[in-house]
């Protein structure tokens, strides 16, 4: 039984590195948002999972607003945003996909390789958790490091949250209020970028990263 | 008894040389110095077995040459009969093969002299047990085999060729000079026995194995040390390249084998990893290249590289469970990359046979002139096509059970506790997997646009089989690649005393399973059994054919090709090499090899030809050696200002370095 | 006696095998048209269809070599003896420690490798572009499929497909992640290697979409019955491996008696079914991709593998 346990939290976190994956692997917006409404429903059962494992009954709170905000409210807000703003349409990584899969690995092996080796004394269910969120924190960073559209660069700074929401059920003893603390300002960082959005699209015509940065001031 | 053999056998090789420089001119000369070679190798591969035969003894010999109070030792351990046996037998196939290929070889006093000197010198470096003798048997062993690069030296790139391959040998000699000084240590005990017998500080013993890597690594053809095994391996006639190819990198192997395990001592986990990592890159940078060429025998040499990046995997994970105490999972591991010694020097002399053989009927090493050979030369054909199969590792052939045997060792990865190897090794097992599909491709190429389609040029169009003694070498090398694909059992117990030397840990024995099977590590785990898949294979396409000719049909008629309704007759629009490698340069090569294809278009109406090219760059060449070569031409440019000096200014040169030492020896003393 | 009984499994084995393949391929048609709303042929159509090339005469290109002759009954050998190998209705088969795992993906990469120089034989376009897409995908297919095999391989603790399967039977296998991705890469492979939507069509003919098409191209009557007979019995293979490696229900222990046999082949059956309509329902409901979207797809499934062995290989010692 106990090792049932162990295997489906286990099971839950690497599918959130896998869904961390699927979304770097694709090249169009809308599928973009539908892998991430997934990275988030995953996130919503692992720490449901962990509620249950710990009988911690704030983690579901945690939950259920990793589900009805980032499952659903925040993907149906970025399609919005992104049919009025025009661009729907394909996402071009920098360099290949193929690439940006190999540098992934690269750095679930480096987080894999660092955090086993960091928290020998801690327990196994614990360490192998911390592993992949971490691996999942670092595959957002990869995600927003490595897209020229601004909103695609949104979904990995979110995916990236997620991670850290991982991260921290999976450390036993996260209270409810730094959680709620944590999503609000999340949610108004991503208002602020949202609105920021707009203003970008209707003074330049496009939020194309690499044509903006003809803009900047002292480039001249 | 065997040493002596052994030795006998390389005065006569060296008698051979000496003949052949004379005689050479004469029509006799030919047959008289491969025949004599191949009865010298022969009596060397027995010498050989008699020693395996016997592995506790292990005779040695001071003869009184070489320096006066040194004397020069010789030794036949496991270790030597193993690798002098790879040697022989290889030299003995090329000498049977330059019976009938020396025919072609239109300036015979530039390569007989030097073929049996080759041989010789190989033999010499197996054999030797102290540094002195070691670094000259090289040497002679790189400079005979220079001699025989530059045969040819009026073709365009020979020339150049020759000079690399010189500059890099000469640099692996200094780097193995400066391995062997650092272990022989400040007492200079140049004796192989003397530096077993000493111990080796951490730090001496990193920089004996960088040096190693360099010196033995740079001969066997190690990433980034590999440039000059392109140039030179295809220049030197065929039988001579299949001896460098086949051979001589395993003579480098053996350096590698004999620093490493035996003289340095217990080896530290760093050293597996570093080597494991070294060996998985070249095994995937040398197919890749091997995809991008269009000369035959340049595309075999890259194989080699990638050939000896998974020897040297094997090699990797010998150290590493090693270093951690496993000693029986290092002796798995040893045995798979020996085992694969033999195997590449058995196939790899068959493919360079057949493109030597090739290369002598239709005068052409570019696979896109050449096409449908298996018509003009059947023979030819097949066993090329065994050899293909062999490199490939497609089951039951040989190269098969080598490249199990080192899946199997790299499974027993996880029982080792450092994290740099959990990381380390099972990318190195993706690295492998990939170089092992990459190589099927490389060879369904090779043999695919060289004799299946239709011939792209008159010379493919009107070639003739080839001559009884090439094809006897042909297939006596095939029916070698099967019988250690079915058998290889006899090979493994033959090398269990090797890696009880080697690594003290040994494999369980093979020879008394059941039904000829092979079981690495216990029963449960893992098993093979070639005769069975190769028997299972032949029963079932027997079966099917037997009974759909006599129940269904055998009717066949010929007609021209479907071609989906639109022949052309032109052989020109066959798909080409470039054109068969072109997918898997897109996927791969634009990353590895910045490959981008330019392509030229005249606009409507205009009637000038249209233009493809493809840009292949090796960056290891930009990145490294371009630099290198551009500093040493800056230095030289620099230094060339002091030609041009005055009198007193040469004085003064002469009384700063006079001063100058006198300052370091006070203060030092 | 137990010899002889032992021999009678392994051979009902092969049999079975070489019986349900066109089986399931008539199946997985009939699931596909069935859900584009057309009738679809009979299911056991594929049956005639190779009983009718069978008795054709061969028509064989003028360029064609002797190893265009041959290599069919290779292909189809080499695919035979792998899926027979591979455990369908009882585990411990009598040669079942004769070829392992690596070696059933080695018999695999043997008959693609003949297919591929089939395809250059002839000297026409249409063969090299099969040929040349064919090995730039296996190049990929071929180490994910390694991959997968070395995850189960630490997992079970053997190579040995047979020992895999018990197992994977036994309770001590747990829910791993590696397990979950291998099961992602290997459905992966198996699309790729069996030439299935999305990475080539095989009921096309259009130059630009085909891969297997291609390099069979100009082959005809018995050779062409063979080949496709390989390519039915490459399918089952891949579902009979995906089944008694993650679904090993119903699977009777080596030495049962016929009963237990009788419920393994139902079992058997009932798994084919399941993955003939999962294929079928995939196979509808998704496009094919652009072929040079295929190296990144089967890209994904080698990361994948080799993400889960990582995993493996990084806490065993935990």
């Amino acid at each position: 039984m106990d090792r049932m346990i162990l295997d489906v939290a286990h099971l839950l976190a690497g599918g959130l590195l896998l869904v961390s994956f699927m979304m770097l692997y694709q090249d169009r917006l809308p599928a973009l948002f539908n892998v991430f409404a997934l990275h988030a429903f995953v996130l919503a059962l692992s720490v449901a999972w962990q509620a249950y494992v710990q009988a911690a009954p704030h983690l579901y709170v945690t939950a259920g607003i990793a589900l009805i905000f980032k499952a659903i409210v925040i993907p149906v807000v970025l399609r919005r945003i992104v049919v009025k703003l025009g661009i729907y349409r394909e996402i071009e990584p920098v360099v290949g996909i193929g690439s940006t899969m190999l540098a992934g690995m690269g750095l679930v092996a480096l987080s894999l390789a660092l955090m086993l080796r960091v928290t020998a004394e801690a327990d196994a269910l614990a360490r192998e958790d911390i592993a992949f969120a971490l691996s999942v924190v670092l595959l957002g960073l990869l995600m927003m490091v490595t897209r020229r559209n601004a909103v695609s660069q949104v979904v990995g700074f979110m995916s990236l949250e997620n991670g850290l929401v991982l991260a921290a059920t999976g450390a036993k003893g996260m209270p409810l209020v730094v959680e709620i603390s944590v999503a609000f300002s999340i949610l108004i960082a991503f208002i602020v970028i949202g609105i920021f959005l707009f203003r970008i699209r209707e003074r330049f015509d496009t939020v194309d990263i690499q044509a903006l940065d003809r803009f900047r001031g002292e480039r001249q | 008894m065997p040493l002596e053999i052994a030795l006998g056998c390389v005065a006569v090789l060296l008698a051979a040389a000496v003949a052949g420089v004379f005689a050479a001119r004469s029509p006799l000369a030919t047959p008289l110095v491969y025949g004599v070679s191949l009865l010298a190798c022969l009596a060397g591969l027995q010498a050989a077995l008699l020693q395996s035969l016997d592995p506790a003894s292990m005779p040695a010999v001071v003869l009184p040459l070489g320096l006066p109070w040194q004397g020069a030792h010789f030794r036949l351990d496991s270790l030597s009969a193993f690798f002098l046996g790879v040697v022989d037998l290889g030299g003995a196939a090329a000498s049977f093969y330059g019976l009938g290929y020396g025919r072609h070889e239109t300036a015979p006093q530039r390569v007989l002299p030097f073929f049996p000197a080759f041989l010789a010198g190989m033999n010499l470096v197996v054999m030797a047990d102290d540094a002195y003798s070691f670094l000259l048997s090289w040497e002679f062993m790189s400079l005979s085999s220079w001699a025989l690069v530059m045969a040819h030296h009026r073709e365009r790139d020979n020339a150049r060729a020759g000079l690399i391959y010189l500059i890099m040998a000469s640099f692996g000699t200094l780097a193995l000079l400066l391995a062997f000084g650092l272990l022989a240590g400040p007492d200079g005990a140049f004796t192989f026995a003397a530096m077993r017998a000493g111990t080796h500080g951490q730090k001496i013993a990193a920089i004996a194995l960088v040096l190693v890597l360099l010196g033995a690594g740079s001969k066997a053809g190690l990433v980034p040390l590999h440039v000059w095994l392109p140039l030179a391996h295809p220049a030197a006639p065929s039988h001579v390249s299949a001896l460098m190819s086949g051979v001589m990198t395993k003579v480098a192997v053996y350096g590698f084998i004999r620093i490493v395990f035996d003289l340095l001592g217990p080896p530290g986990w760093w050293s597996g990893m570093t080597v494991l990592i070294l060996g998985a890159l070249t095994a995937v940078l040398g197919v890749l290249h091997a995809l991008m060429e269009r000369d035959l025998k340049r595309m075999l040499a890259y194989s080699t590289v990638e050939n000896i990046g998974i020897i040297f995997i094997g090699l990797g994970l010998a150290l590493a469970f090693r270093a951690n105490g496993l000693n029986w999972a290092a002796a798995l591991a040893l045995t798979a990359a020996l085992f694969h010694v033999l195997n590449h020097s058995l196939f790899k002399s068959l493919l360079f046979f057949g493109a030597g053989a090739v290369l002598a009927e239709t005068g052409e090493r570019d696979m896109e002139r050449l096409g449908g050979l298996i018509h003009r030369m059947p023979k030819t054909a097949l066993v090329f096509l065994v050899g293909c199969v062999a490199i490939s590792a497609l089951p039951p052939l040989n190269g098969f059970v080598s490249e199990w045997l080192t899946f199997q060792a790299i499974l027993l990865g996880p029982d080792l506790p450092q994290w740099g190897l959990k990381v380390a090794i099972p990318a190195a097992g993706g690295l492998l997997a990939l170089a092992a599909a990459l190589a099927a491709a490389c060879f369904v190429r090779a043999f695919g646009i060289t004799f299946l389609g239709r011939p792209r040029g008159t010379a493919a169009a009107s070639a003739e089989e080839t001559d009884a003694f090439s094809l006897a070498t042909l297939f006596a090398l095939a029916s070698l690649c099967l019988f250690v694909g079915i058998l290889p059992g006899f090979v493994i117990d033959s090398l269990s005393p090797l890696a009880q030397a080697l690594v003290q840990g040994r494999m369980p024995a093979q020879t008394v399973l059941p039904w000829l099977t092979i079981v690495p590590i216990a029963a449960g785990r893992s098993s093979y059994n070639g005769l069975l898949v190769f028997l299972f294979i032949a029963a079932s396409a027997g079966m099917a054919a037997f009974a759909i000719h006599r129940l269904a049909s055998r009717a066949l008629r010929r007609a021209p090709a479907w071609d989906c309704g639109f022949p052309d007759p032109s052989p020109l629009t066959q798909y080409t090499a470039g054109s068969f490698a072109q997918p898997i340069r897109r996927v791969f090569g634009t990353f590895v090899f910045r490959a981008r294809d330019h392509v030229s278009m005249p606009p409507p109406g205009d009637s000038r030809a249209a233009s493809f090219s493809v840009d292949v760059r090796d960056l290891i060449w930009d990145w490294i050696y371009q630099p290198i070569a551009d500093a040493i031409a800056l230095a030289a440019d620099r230094l060339n200002r002091l030609q041009f000096l005055t009198i007193r200014k040469y004085l003064s040169l002469v009384f700063c370095v006079l001063v100058g030492l006198l300052l370091v020896l006070a203060i030092w003393l | 006696m137990a010899l002889i009984l032992d021999l009678a499994v392994q051979g009902a084995q092969m049999a079975l095998v070489l019986l349900l393949a066109p089986l399931l391929t008539g199946f997985v048609r009939k699931v596909k048209a069935r859900l584009l709303r057309r009738k679809g042929p009979p299911l056991l159509q594929v049956y005639r269809d190779l009983w009718r090339l069978l008795r054709k005469e061969a028509v064989v290109a003028e360029s064609a070599s002797w190893l265009f002759r041959i290599a069919p009954y290779m292909i189809f050998a080499a695919t035979w003896v792998a899926a027979a190998l591979v455990p369908t209705f009882a585990t411990g088969l009598l040669f079942s420690w004769s070829a392992d795992l690596i070696a059933i993906v080695a018999l695999i990469g043997s008959a693609r490798f003949f297919l591929a120089l089939a395809g250059l034989d002839v000297g026409t376009s249409f063969g090299g572009i099969g040929s040349s897409r064919e090995v730039m995908i296996a190049s990929l297919a071929e180490p994910a499929m390694i991959m997968v095999v070395f995850s189960l391989a630490l997992i079970a603790g053997s190579t040995q497909l047979s020992t895999v399967a018990s197992f994977m039977l036994s309770a001590n296998v747990g829910l791993k992640v590696s397990l979950a991705m291998g099961l992602v890469a290997l459905v992966i492979v198996a699309i790729a290697e069996n030439a299935r939507i999305p990475v080539d069509n095989p009921a096309t003919h259009l130059e630009l979409t085909m891969v297997h098409e291609a390099m069979v191209l100009e082959y005809s009557g018995r050779h062409l019955a063979m080949l496709d007979l390989a390519a039915s019995l490459k399918l089952l293979l891949y579902m009979s491996l995906i089944g008694c490696i993650f679904t090993p229900w119903g699977l009777a222990p080596a030495g049962a008696g016929p009963v237990a046999y009788g419920l393994g082949i139902g079992a058997y059956l009932g798994k084919l079914a399941v993955g003939g309509f999962l294929l079928g329902l995939f196979e509808t409901s998704i496009a094919k991709m652009r072929v040079f979207r295929v190296p990144e797809f089967l890209g994904a499934a080698l990361m994948l593998g080799l993400l889960g062995l990582l995993i493996l290989f990084v806490t065993r010692s935990l």
